[in-house]
């Protein structure tokens, strides 16, 4: 049933932003995600807030997708996982909405405005994956010591040292 | 700093000047994290949450180990609830795999997992009340725990961390045998807290028997926590409309678990997206609508008793049969694709979100754990409140900074 109610979100959110700016991934049980052009990531999240009542994010994700095998590219892909608790209906689905950020250059506007609960999430991507978050207002380090100077370890460049 | 944190300092700053400092991360009271509270008086007017000092990069180390070598290091960030921290991965790995595990399976990890609940939950108020000056509740819940662990080694073979849980199943099958002396230390014990001798049919070697008699002696002993700490002057003064999160906030903040079910929201990913065997079981989901830091340690206190109806319930109606899918073999290949999958630790919803290119390793495991999410919560509590209130609010949200480290 609320699958079907995920369903529904996504086309009405394609519908309402068009086909090219905005594309879906949707296996039933599994994930439901919705991929945004960058430009676009706030006004689709303000939209899913204030039309379909989804009221805090549970956590951020970045996924560095240089090394996939298929469907991977040089990009990094932030995902908000996306939940609802005053509608009882959604409470059972995670919605993903997700953006494809340049891995030389991977900035994106945060979601602070729209979600507070992001807060440490997007200093997590940051400091894990070096995405810079336009916006935040406290974009720092928080689980990496401050004086780590290496690239981010989770892009696949990283070696653990001792490992490979 | 949001806007309405700075109006309730405006009330409570006298003005006076202002002093930073850091508390942690070796202090008592805060484990192996550090806030930095500034402030004025006593009054916290600003406090920034430090976590990272036990972090150990399990996302990466996922990233170098097989599906099954995975299982032992995902359970470190709490050793106390490792089925909650492992759960939601088989379920993720197994939805990736499209499979279905046997019934008697179900039945085994919920009720390991409903015996590491209890164990997490009595190791938490046993650090509440030590933290609150009540050194006896301390001791009772650490002796009491035991009987619970000796439960999960009997099923596991190890008391905590037991790298039970496997994509398909789980290791190994319950006993049907328990040995005498432990039957023996139950009723040596069983007498000396109680004040009476348990019956016979309490002191069978049978495992389910035994099973009920621990769950039994557990809710006598939880009449006894009441008495004694849950009702007792010296925690109620501490902690009554101290650290107070309203539902809203509750809701904007994002926080799980037991802080947001003591902050009025009915919300329990054991109902509202149910796994395992929690559809076929009957019990409530706890819930206060206060917010303070009595009700989330009484919304815990109520979840032990929960967790022993569920774990009599899943005894009794446990059907024969396989408990795993195969013999795994060290190495198995997950079929490409992304997923998403969640379960109820003993904190709250922890949620996996996994990539897999067909190989044997992940491709990117990430790893939301509850605690993490409770790091705004503290940040909103805390500013505004006196700094002897910082070890009722951070002992309340049952905040683990190993946990949010990961």
């Amino acid at each position: 049933m609320t699958w079907e109610r995920l369903r529904k979100i996504i086309d009405d959110v394609k519908e309402k932003f068009g086909e090219d700016l905005v594309r879906e991934v949707y296996v039933e049980g599994k994930i439901a995600k919705i991929v945004v052009k960058k430009e676009f990531i706030v006004e689709v999240a303000r939209y899913l807030r204030d039309t379909h009542g989804f009221d805090h994010v549970k956590g951020v994700t970045g996924v560095d997708l240089s090394r996939l095998r298929e469907g991977g590219g040089p990009y990094i892909e932030v995902l908000y996982h996306l939940g609802s608790l005053e509608d009882q209906e959604l409470n059972d689905v995670i919605l993903n909405i997700s953006v494809l950020l340049d891995i030389e250059n991977p900035t994106v506007s945060s979601l602070y405005s729209i979600w507070p609960s992001v807060e440490f999430h997007e200093r997590e991507v940051y400091d894990m994956l070096g995405v810079i978050f336009n916006g935040h207002p406290k974009l720092e380090r928080i689980l990496l010591p401050e004086y780590w100077m290496d690239i981010p370890p989770l892009r696949k460049e990283y070696k653990v040292p001792g490992r490979e | 700093m949001v806007l309405e944190e700075k109006k309730k300092i405006e009330v409570y700053d006298t003005g006076g000047p202002r002093l930073t400092f850091s508390y942690g991360p070796q202090h008592p009271g805060t484990g192996h994290f550090r806030m930095i509270v500034t402030v004025s008086g006593d009054t916290i007017v600003d406090l920034e949450p430090d976590p990272g000092f036990v972090h150990r990069g399990e996302e990466k180390m996922a990233e170098y180990k097989t599906w099954i070598t995975n299982i032992p290091h995902l359970e470190r960030p709490a050793i106390l609830d490792a089925a909650g921290m492992v759960i939601p991965y088989c379920l993720t790995v197994e939805k990736l795999m499209d499979v279905e595990i046997p019934g008697r399976a179900k039945y085994l990890r919920t009720i390991v997992a409903e015996l590491d609940r209890i164990a997490s939950h009595l190791y938490w108020f046993s650090l509440y009340g030590v933290f609150l000056g009540h050194t006896t509740m301390f001791l009772w819940c650490v002796n009491d725990r035991e009987f619970i662990l000796d439960l999960s080694q009997l099923i596991t073979g190890q008391r905590f961390t037991h790298a039970y849980y496997v994509p398909g199943g789980v290791r190994n099958d319950a006993p049907k045998q328990v040995p005498k002396e432990l039957v023996k230390e139950f009723k040596y014990y069983y007498s000396r807290m109680i004040g009476r001798e348990p019956s016979q049919e309490e002191l069978s070697e049978d495992f389910s028997k035994y099973v009920l008699a621990v769950t039994h002696f557990m809710e006598l002993r939880l009449d006894h926590y009441y008495e004694m700490f849950f009702n007792s002057e010296i925690f109620l003064e501490r902690v009554r409309n101290i650290g107070v999160l309203k539902r809203e906030d509750a809701i904007r903040l994002g926080v799980p678990g037991t802080t947001l079910r003591a902050s009025g929201v009915k919300y329990d990913t054991r109902v509202n997206d149910p796994y395992d065997a929690y559809p076929f079981l009957k019990f409530e989901i706890p819930v206060r609508n206060e917010g303070d830091c009595y009700a989330r340690a009484m919304v815990g206190y109520q979840e032990i008793r929960e967790s022993l109806k569920i774990i009599r319930q899943a005894i009794e109606q446990m059907p024969e049969g396989p408990f795993k899918l195969k013999q795994h073999p060290v190495v198995i290949k997950v079929p490409k694709g992304e997923a998403l999958g969640r379960a109820e630790a003993a904190r709250g919803e922890i949620i996996y979100y996994i990539v897999s290119d067909g190989t044997d390793k992940p491709y990117r495991l990430r790893m939301i754990t509850p605690s993490f999410r409770l790091l705004p919560a503290l940040k909103h509590l805390t500013i505004g409140a006196r700094i002897a209130d910082i070890p009722p609010i951070y002992w309340s949200l049952n905040y683990w900074p190993v946990e949010a480290d990961r």
